[in-house]
Parts: C-alpha cells; structure tokens; sequence
C-alpha cells in the first residue's frame, strides 16, 4: 500500500516566448493597460499642480487646524464657530452617521413591514402596500427631500409660537422639542444593568440551546431574554436612587428652552430618506419571502410545528440568505443618499465641505475627504453585512 | 337474506360559489377576524380623507393662472394656475421663450425612439441609424446656430429635455464601459482584473454628489491649462463613468449566470476570446440582464435630478429657477413639486412596467 496517491502529472509547462502564447500577449496587455492608466494618470495630477501654480491655489491639508469660522446648526459634539476645521468634518461626519443609522433602523421596519403587507390576505392592505412602494419608489429621492421639507416649513407654526403636545413636546418651525432625563448615576447604573441582562440573556440563550441539543425539550427564550434587560435596568435604577428628573422643555419668550430637539431639517432628511429607501426594502422582503417554496411551510406543518415555528425556525432563515445582499446594498444606498441633505441645509459632511471648498478653495483635499468618508462608511457596512451574511448562509460541506 | 330497503343517500349540499363578487369579497376583505378590523379601518380612513383630498386638489381647486385667486383659495384648494402660469418655464428651463419649440420637437424625438426602442419588432440594425438620425435631430435642434435658427449655449438649455438627454445619452455611453468593465473583472489577468474592480468599489462606494462636486470643481484643474470643457459635458461625463460601474455590476451578474460548459464549448469550437464573448457568451448574458439594465435606467433617470445641485437647471431645478425669483407664486411651490413629481412618475412607473413585461418575456422561454 503506497503512503500517498502520486501527486497529477502536469503537462510540462512550455515556455514559448512568441506572440502565439496567450501567456506573453497577457502580460503585454497588462503592461500596456497598466502604462496607459499610469499615464493618464500622471497627465491628470500634472495638469492639476500646473493648474494650481497658474491660478496661484494652495494645496494640503494644513488649511484643517486653522479655525472654520462659520456656525453649525446642530451638533452632536460641542462646537463653536472659532474651532478649526477638522472639527467642523467631524460634525458633519457625526451629522451624517446620525441620519443614517437612524434611518437604517426606522426604514428596516417600516420596510419589512410593507413587505410582508404584500402577502396579506385583505386586499386593502395589499393594495395600499402595492401603492406606496410605486408611489415612493418612482420620484426622485432628492425632489422628496425637498418636498418634505417645504412641507415643515410651510406647515408647521412659526419659530415664535409652537405648538405643544401634551404639554410635553413642542413642535414650531424650530424643530420638535422633545423630553429627555436628567443624566445622572441612576441612568448611568440603569445602562449598566441594562448590559449585564444582555449578558445574562446570551448566557441564557447558550444553555437554552444545549439544553435542547441534549433533551430535545425547548426552553423559552425571548420572554427569559426580555425580563433579564428590564430587570437589570430597573435594578440599576433603584440602585442609582431612581432618579425621576426629567429635562422637560418649556416655551420660552423667543425660543425653546429646555430637553432635546430635531431641527426641521433633519426631520425632513430622515422622514424623506426613510420613506423612500422603506419602498426598495419592502420590495427586497416580498422577493426574500416570495424565493421559499411553498412546499417548506407545508413541510413544516407536516412536522407538526406551529405557524411561528414554522416561520422562525423555516421559512426565515432561507428568506434572510436571498434578503441580505440586496438589503446591504439599500443601507448603503441609504447611507450616501444621506449626501442629498446638502440640498436642504442639514449640515453633513458634504454641506461643510461644500463650506469649506468655498471659503478655502482647497477643492480637491475637501471632496477627497467626503470621497474618504463614505468609501469607508461603505466599506465597513459591507464587511458588518458580510460577516452577518456567511452567518446566514447554507451551512455546505 | 331480505333486500334491504331503498335507502337514498341524503343529497350533497350545492358546491360553495367561488367565483364572482361576493366570495371575492369575504376571501379578499373579511376572512377572518383581522382582516375585517383593518377593512373597516382603511374603508373609514379613505372615507374620511379622499373627500379632502378630491375637494382640495380638483373641486375647490384654482386652475386659471390667476396669482389673487390662488391666494383666496390658500388652504382650502391646490393652486395649479401656478402651472399654467410657470409650465413653459418648469419644462424647459432658461431656454429662450419664442424658440421652445425647438426643445420641444428634439425632447419629443428622443422619447420616441425611445419607446421605438422598446419594441421588440424594431430591434434590427436600422435601428442604429434611427438614433443616429435622432441625436444629430436632437443638438441640430438645440444648438441651432443654422438655417436661421438662433443659436442657444448649453447655458441656456434646461428641464425636461435636460433631464431626458442626460438619462439617456449616460446609460447609452455607459452601456460598452460596462461590458468591458464586467469582462474584465472576470479576466484571468490580475493588473486587469484589480484595475476593473477598482474602479467598480471605488464609484460604488461614493455617493454620485461627490462625483458631480468632482466634475463641477475639480474637471476644470485636471484638464491642461486654457482648454475648457463645457460643464453639461463634465457633468455628462461624470454621470457615465458613475452609472457604468453599476452597470458593470450588473452585466457581471449576467456573466456569472452563463454555465461554464459554454466557454468551453466555444474554445473547443477554436473561437477567439472576443469570438467567443461576442458571438456565444455575451449575447446570452446581456438577454439576461436586460431587466436589470431598465432599472439602472430608471435610477439614472432619477439621480439626473442632482444635478441641480451644481447648477444646471434640469427639471427640479428649472422648476426652483422658475418659481424663486418671483415672490409672488412662491408660496405655490408644493403644487408645481406635484407637477414635477408626477412627470418624473409617469416616465419611472412606465419604464419599470416595461421592465417587468421583458422580464416576463425573458423568463417565459424558460418556464415551457
């Protein structure tokens, strides 16, 4: 018995140096395509630096210690107008992940559940889902925005006298004033107690499952989960002397005073981006769930599992493996559609560099810069979504 | 044995009615005990809300351009004598008044072959010379500059007939980049291959603002020193290079679906590379992706709308420009974002019918 199978005979490679070779004209192609991108190239950044020596522009990135000189309406950091430049990106860039996470969120929703309001069996319901993804879907994503926001503008009251809601949320032309707690050791504890139960949870989770992987007998999870979060966030509170401040704002002489609040702006960027990249995602969902055949649910039932096993524990998971590329793709989209906010004053990262570039002229460092912001923004999301993908993807031999 | 009595069984109940309104109905809006509830939740709510809607925007509607009457009917009825007033101007931008015919003829001629384009029947090579005929129809006609017509810079040129020119011409010029592109991220060469994917990652990974901030402001520094280039040709240009890795993307996707067992059958055959890309793969793989490329379309056809933001005055923006400067109808403006929205509706619902007729058709031949 031979320890090993002989290893495949390769043909002998042949080394022919002419034309004919496919191996040589590749190599010639490539270093062909290669110096003519190098050239064009060099042609572009040549004429650049001429350019810029011509018409007497700076250039580098020094201009982002001095200060920026201009006013930034929200801000998630503190800020003042004398602060330099970088900080005014780091704003914007905040500004930018801010509607975009949130909006990724809300969109997921309201997404899924148009999505699955396409398969309703009341034809109201499927018809009003049907509607609102081709009514959304259809108009441009930056003429929504726009109306969106003149819509704000032009219905809600004046800056002066807002409108109060419960006595507890203003909305005028201001923005939307809204409550938030006094922060202090009771929330700070409650945060903490919040992340033990999220500990707890998955440490419940992981022995629910051994558990069943040994018995065959289920044990609850969510309801487990649920109490763990809550409990130790209620814990941690009345640890931290369950403090009941509230932030609450009052209508001043002039303006809002007290609590948080979104200006109309924003309001009007995450309502316009959420509605529209919800249609693509309601039409993402009904694919993924239209892709499972029938007969997997009818299998399913045949086992004798109930319609919310047969759901979560079927149906789903083979819906999510065709629903995550394109998904990823609709954030992503989400995320550099965020970019259109410069149309309508929401100062994000393309609004301060379109300050910047103005002020400064350093047009090329500025849309470099934006150019680096979202190509790592995206970058990082499809490696999240990858990650998450092959965790949803066919177990194969 | 006695023959047991005739005993007849007792007759079938009559089969239920499935067809028809009725069982319609109870299957479609009252099932069950849910369904029900949000049937009489959504009859109640459109009840409700379409007698206001149907009241402001047709019955108590103001539709003679009429700026005091507009303003008398504030709140209780949609303004659209906004529209009659401003139409010309929404559609066709800064154009100058007397000549918008000629915009008008090329916008119509391009939409035309357009829809010709469409039809299957049509599909033969003189199809070519059709849309040769076309364009030269279409900058004859807005340029001018001969035959008496008045010349017009592409400074003056605006709305729809930008907006239709700037969808079409980027996906038609982007169209053979994005075949080369897709053939070249899957070469066998690896300097190739990594300058395809650049390329595609790279574009894919920013928003087209930034590519049009980079046409606008940047263009101008890359080209040598006195040369300038016309911004709707930088703008264009950028549109192309933006949408052709998109593109690339897709047409990659038709490529991947082509079994392996065809490239190899067209080496066997002793076909060149091109030959067989040309003549086996390719007319394959751009058949399947037909649908996707109509989508890409439909969002190019959207995305036109950002170029407002550098400055040129397509249909959002030549609607901006027709309704700021005059403080009058500015109050108005939602009416004439109604205006627009819907033509940008009726041109995108239409294409994406189009696309889900083809990707019917595409598939038909495959579900015998």
């Amino acid at each position: 018995m031979t320890a090993s199978a002989s290893p495949p005979r390769t043909p002998p490679r042949q080394r022919d140096w002419s034309w004919r070779s496919r191996h040589v004209r590749g190599l010639i192609y490539q270093v062909v395509a290669l110096g003519l991108i190098g050239l064009a190239l060099w042609f572009l950044v040549h004429n650049t630096l001429t350019n810029m020596r011509v018409r007497g522009i700076q250039s580098g990135f020094d201009f982002l210690a001095s200060p920026a000189g201009f006013d930034i309406g929200e801000h998630l950091i503190p800020y003042q107008s004398n602060d330099p430049y970088w900080m005014a990106f780091l704003v914007g860039v905040l500004n930018t992940l801010r509607v975009a996470v949130i909006g990724i969120v809300l969109t997921t929703i309201l997404g899924t559940l148009l999505g699955i309001g396409r398969f309703s069996n009341n034809a109201l319901v499927r018809g009003l889902c049907y509607a609102y993804v081709e009514l959304f879907r259809n108009v441009p994503i930056l003429l929504q925005l726009l109306m969106w926001y003149l819509f704000l503008v032009q219905a809600l009251p004046p800056a002066g006298e807002p409108k109060s809601i419960l006595g507890v949320f203003y909305i005028g032309a201001g923005g939307l004033s809204y409550p938030v707690p006094v922060w202090g050791l009771g929330q700070a504890l409650a945060g903490a107690g919040a992340l033990l139960g999220v500990l707890l949870s998955w440490l419940w989770a992981r022995s629910a499952r051994l558990h069943f992987e040994r018995t065959g007998r289920p044990r609850a999870v969510l309801l487990p989960a649920i109490a763990f979060v809550l409990g130790g966030a209620i814990l941690g509170w009345v640890v931290g002397g369950s403090p009941t401040a509230w932030n609450i704002p009052k209508a001043g002489g002039f303006s809002i005073e007290g609590g948080n609040s979104m200006t109309p702006e924003f309001i009007a960027v995450l309502l316009g981006l959420t509605l529209y990249t919800a249609s693509y995602v309601a039409e993402v969902v009904r694919a993924g769930i239209a892709a499972v055949p029938h007969g997997q649910g009818e299998a399913a039932g045949a086992l004798g599992l109930s319609k919310g096993q047969q759901m979560r524990l079927v149906s789903m998971p083979q819906a999510l493996r065709v629903i995550i590329p394109p998904m990823t793709n609709q954030y992503l989209n989400l995320t550099k559609n965020s970019s259109l906010a410069v149309a309508i004053g929401y100062p994000d990262v393309v609004s301060i560099a379109n300050t910047a570039i103005n002020q400064t002229g350093r047009a090329v460092e500025c849309i470099a810069i934006v150019m680096l912001v979202y190509l790592t923004t995206s970058l990082g999301t499809s490696a999240l979504m990858n990650w998450y993908n092959k965790r949803a993807a066919i177990k194969e031999r | 044995m006695a023959a047991a009595a005739f005993q007849p069984i007792a007759p079938r109940p009559a089969p239920v009615r499935t067809e028809g309104a009725l069982p319609w109905l109870k299957r479609n809006l009252f099932s069950n005990l849910p369904s029900t509830v949000a049937t009489i939740i959504l009859v109640g709510l459109a009840l409700w809300w379409l007698p206001q809607l149907i009241s402001w925007a047709l019955v108590k509607a103001v539709y003679v351009p009429s700026f005091t009457e507009c303003q008398a009917a504030r709140g209780i009825g949609a303004c659209w004598g906004v529209i009659t007033e401003k139409y010309r101007l929404i559609l066709f931008g800064r154009y100058p008044f007397e000549e918008q015919w000629r915009p008008l003829i090329a916008t119509g001629a391009m939409v035309a072959v357009l829809m010709a384009s469409c039809v299957r029947a049509f599909w033969r090579p003189w199809l070519v010379l059709l849309w040769a005929a076309m364009l030269a129809l279409f900058f004859g006609l807005m340029f001018g500059g001969f035959a008496g017509l008045q010349h017009v810079p592409t400074d003056r040129w605006g709305g729809l007939p930008l907006t239709v020119m700037l969808a079409t011409l980027s996906i038609g010029l982007a169209f053979p980049l994005a075949v080369v592109v897709a053939l070249g991220r899957r070469s066998k060469m690896p300097a190739i291959r990594t300058i395809c994917v650049i390329y595609v990652e790279l574009i894919r990974g920013v928003p087209l603002i930034s590519v049009l901030f980079m046409a606008s402001f940047m263009f101008p520094l890359f080209m040598p020193p006195g040369t300038s280039i016309d911004v709707l040709l930088r703008v264009l240009v950028g549109i192309t290079l933006f949408s052709g890795a998109y593109m690339a993307e897709i047409v990659r996707g038709g490529l991947q679906a082509i079994p392996k067992g065809q490239q190899e059958a067209a080496d066997t055959l002793g076909l060149s590379y091109w030959q067989a890309q040309r003549k086996v793969i390719l007319p394959q793989a751009l058949a399947m992706v037909v649908p996707g490329i109509m989508n890409n379309f439909i969002a190019i056809f959207k995305d036109t709308s950002l170029v407002t933001i550098v400055s040129l005055y397509e249909l959002t923006g030549a609607m901006g420009l027709a309704l700021n400067s005059d403080s009058d109808w500015r109050p108005f403006k939602i009416e004439a974002y109604f205006f627009i929205a819907a033509i940008y509706f009726a041109f995108c619902f239409s294409m994406s019918r189009y696309s889900l007729w083809i990707e019917k058709r595409l598939s038909a031949s495959k579900n015998r």
